[in-house]
């Protein structure tokens, strides 16, 4: 589904150009090595929040004898103070951590793709006011915001958190989508699109909508992993019901109970490491989804030990493109 | 000239629409948490408090909705923010008190980032393929945690196990904060671990986009004209390539304000260091609304009024920024 979306990123110039052929074209973006680690490692996280009640060894919320162990054979990741299986917390928070950041991400995405499409292609009035709406939620701190809000509301659950980082994170992607919509409206395929009479909704579904996969999905990555660092931070300062485990409510707790002065470290490094490696993975897959789009990129993003070996010294002047951009134009 | 007529529009509506939604947020909230904290804190704050209160918030039945939102712009033109439940002192005096700490922090936090990662940036982008790469990858690890846990891991190093620097505060109390040099050392000394965990966390982002800026723009006519000339390497990188590059910098500068800023806020709190992120969570755990909204406004006003200066700084460097439209 998704190599397919993406593939059609590639005839940008326009849709009249054929379509792409053969299967080696089409998983062309899964042989960079960025994205493929960064779904590998995102899968490994969703298959732990699909099976996480199954594969916990403890109750999260059962107390033991043994107070802050610090990691062992019987606790992988250590005990709290009350003698609380880290781990098990850890492995029952991810599915909320998951499911929130996607929610918010599809929300915001939605929301944002329509906003900057409709100012894109609207122009005019609507234009003005829109990008003004989006230039304004933009420069409006947002995670202050978000925390006035979730802290004014009655109870702040899973749903109503990623409903309120939806509501103020769809700017970015409105503010870019609008600018790459602007200039694909006037291309010649659309113009040729609207003189054969079609209609308003099609024209934005069918020649424009595809040629935003890559932005879009760009831009959907991007809020989830601001949504990850906005529901743990929620999370931590306790807005949040501290009763349902996420990674931000194991770092209330160790927070809360000082577990930096009993040098407790594995109650905040190991819940820190799962968020630094989903932001991590998220990120790797941003940067496949830029050289994807931007085959200059591809060179610029190869360490110095590939270039050397592909023979290629960066120069002024040049931008080395790597071979698979050949296949690219075909 | 035009452009900075429309900037200044701009601004103007960006604030009223901040304001704006800082007066809607309380009463879009279901519920009625205010009057059962105004019951609550009977006795405690004054009937001319209360009624300060009901008018910030609308509780006020006999009033339209139009008159509150007049009242509202009346009492933030005079300053006036309400009365904070908790400490029972005005908030303005609250927020005057902390401001200072959070702007001085972010302020120099964010100067000592942005340079370090726009020269750094620079270097890593003129020579590609060196061992400088290993940066790359390092400062984007540090970009995906948050900023609360890394200052979680910075204390736990720097402060309890090394005991270089104080855990938490943000000066001396025994000192009586004045303009002595001893009190200016505490300060820097008690700043250093948070601005550190701003500068580790934020640098990322700076060398990313100088260092792309940098390839894009070193295979630009007028760079390879130069190096053609003759010109040293330096003229050519900071002179011809560097100078151009930076500018995307300065945009982007406004728009990771905003999350800089979020950041730090909840840092505070990890630091207890005495700034407007430490006196909203505080607030928020005790449902002190009027501080709530009250920090909200003031972060809220310290962003734009950052992202007026960089944009006209910006439209200063930038002679094309003033033609368009």
């Amino acid at each position: 589904m998704a190599a397919e979306l993406v593939t059609t990123e590639t005839t940008q110039v326009g849709t009249e150009q054929t379509a792409p052929t053969g299967t080696k074209r089409r998983f062309l973006w899964m042989r960079n090595t960025k994205a493929l680690t960064g779904f590998g490692i995102l899968a490994f996280f969703a298959l732990i929040a699909a099976i996480g009640p199954w594969i916990a060894p403890y109750d999260p919320d059962e107390r033991s004898s043994d107070l802050l162990q610090p990691p062992s054979w019987e606790h992988w990741m250590g005990t709290t103070h009350l003698g609380q299986d880290v781990m098990s917390q850890v492995i029952l928070g991810t599915r909320s951590v998951l499911l929130i950041a996607f929610v918010a991400g599809f929300l915001a995405t939605f929301i944002g793709v329509v906003v900057g499409i409709t100012a894109g292609y609207v122009g005019g009035f609507g234009d003005e006011g829109l990008s003004a709406l989006s230039n304004v939620f933009l420069v409006i701190p947002q995670l202050p915001l978000i925390i006035i809000i979730a802290g004014m509301l009655p109870s702040a659950g899973g749903l109503t958190v990623a409903v309120v980082i939806a509501i103020t994170g769809w700017a970015w992607g409105a503010r870019v989508l609008r600018a790459q919509t602007l200039s694909l409206r006037k291309r010649d395929f659309v113009e040729a699109a609207r003189a054969n009479g079609e209609r308003t909704w099609r024209l934005i579904l069918a020649e424009i909508l595809p040629n935003l996969t890559a932005m879009i999905a760009a831009g959907f990555v991007g809020t989830v992993s601001f949504a990850v660092l906005s529901q743990i931070t929620l999370s931590f300062i306790g807005i949040t019901p501290t009763d349902t485990w996420n990674w931000g409510t194991v770092l209330y707790w160790a927070q809360a109970q000082l577990a930096l002065q009993r040098g407790a470290w594995w109650w905040y490094m190991f819940p820190g490491l799962c968020i630094a490696l989903v932001g991590i993975s998220l990120t790797l897959i941003n940067f496949g989804i830029d050289e994807f789009v931007n085959p200059r990129l591809r060179s610029t993003g190869l360490n110095a030990k590939t270039l050397r070996r592909r023979g290629i010294r960066p120069r002024i002047g040049f931008t080395p493109v790597v071979h698979e951009a050949k296949e690219d134009r075909a | 000239m035009r452009f900075f007529v429309r900037r200044t529009v701009f601004y103007a509506i960006t604030f009223w629409a901040a304001m704006t939604i800082n007066f809607f947020i309380p009463r879009l909230m279901p519920g009625d948490p205010v009057s059962a904290l105004i019951a609550a804190n009977q006795g405690k704050i004054s009937p001319d408090a209360i009624d300060a209160l009901k008018a910030l918030f609308g509780l006020d039945e006999n009033t339209t909705l139009w008159q509150q939102y007049v009242t509202y712009w009346a009492h933030l033109f005079q300053g006036d923010l309400g009365i904070s439940f908790s400490g029972r002192e005005p908030v303005v005096d609250i927020l005057a008190r902390s401001l200072p700490w959070t702007i001085g922090l972010v302020g120099i936090a964010t100067i000592i980032s942005f340079t370090i990662g726009t020269l750094a940036g620079v270097a890593i982008g003129w020579r590609r393929g060196t061992r400088a790469d290993i940066l790359l990858p390092i400062s984007t690890f540090f970009s995906t945690v948050p900023y609360f846990w890394l200052a979680l891991v910075v204390i736990a190093v720097f402060a309890v196990r090394l005991g270089w620097f104080p855990a938490s505060g943000s000066y001396d109390r025994s000192m009586v904060p004045n303009l002595s040099w001893e009190f200016v050392g505490s300060v820097v000394y008690y700043g250093t671990l948070p601005a550190l965990t701003i500068v580790v966390t934020s640098v990322s982002g700076w060398i990313l986009g100088m260092r792309n800026m940098m390839v894009t723009v070193s295979s630009d006519d007028y760079v390879t004209v130069a190096q053609a000339k003759g010109l040293p390497e330096r003229t050519v990188m900071l002179g011809y390539a560097a100078r151009n590059a930076i500018l995307p910098q300065l945009s982007s500068f406004a728009l990771s304000l905003g999350f800089i800023v979020g950041g730090t806020l909840v840092m505070e709190t990890v630091f207890s260091y005495q700034g407007i992120g430490y006196q909203l969570l505080k607030a928020t755990s005790a449902k002190d609304y009027p501080l709530m909204q009250g920090c909200f406004l003031v972060i809220t006003l310290a962003v734009l009024f950052a992202n007026v200066i960089a944009d006209f700084a910006y439209g200063v460097l930038d002679p094309r920024t003033r033609q368009e439209g």
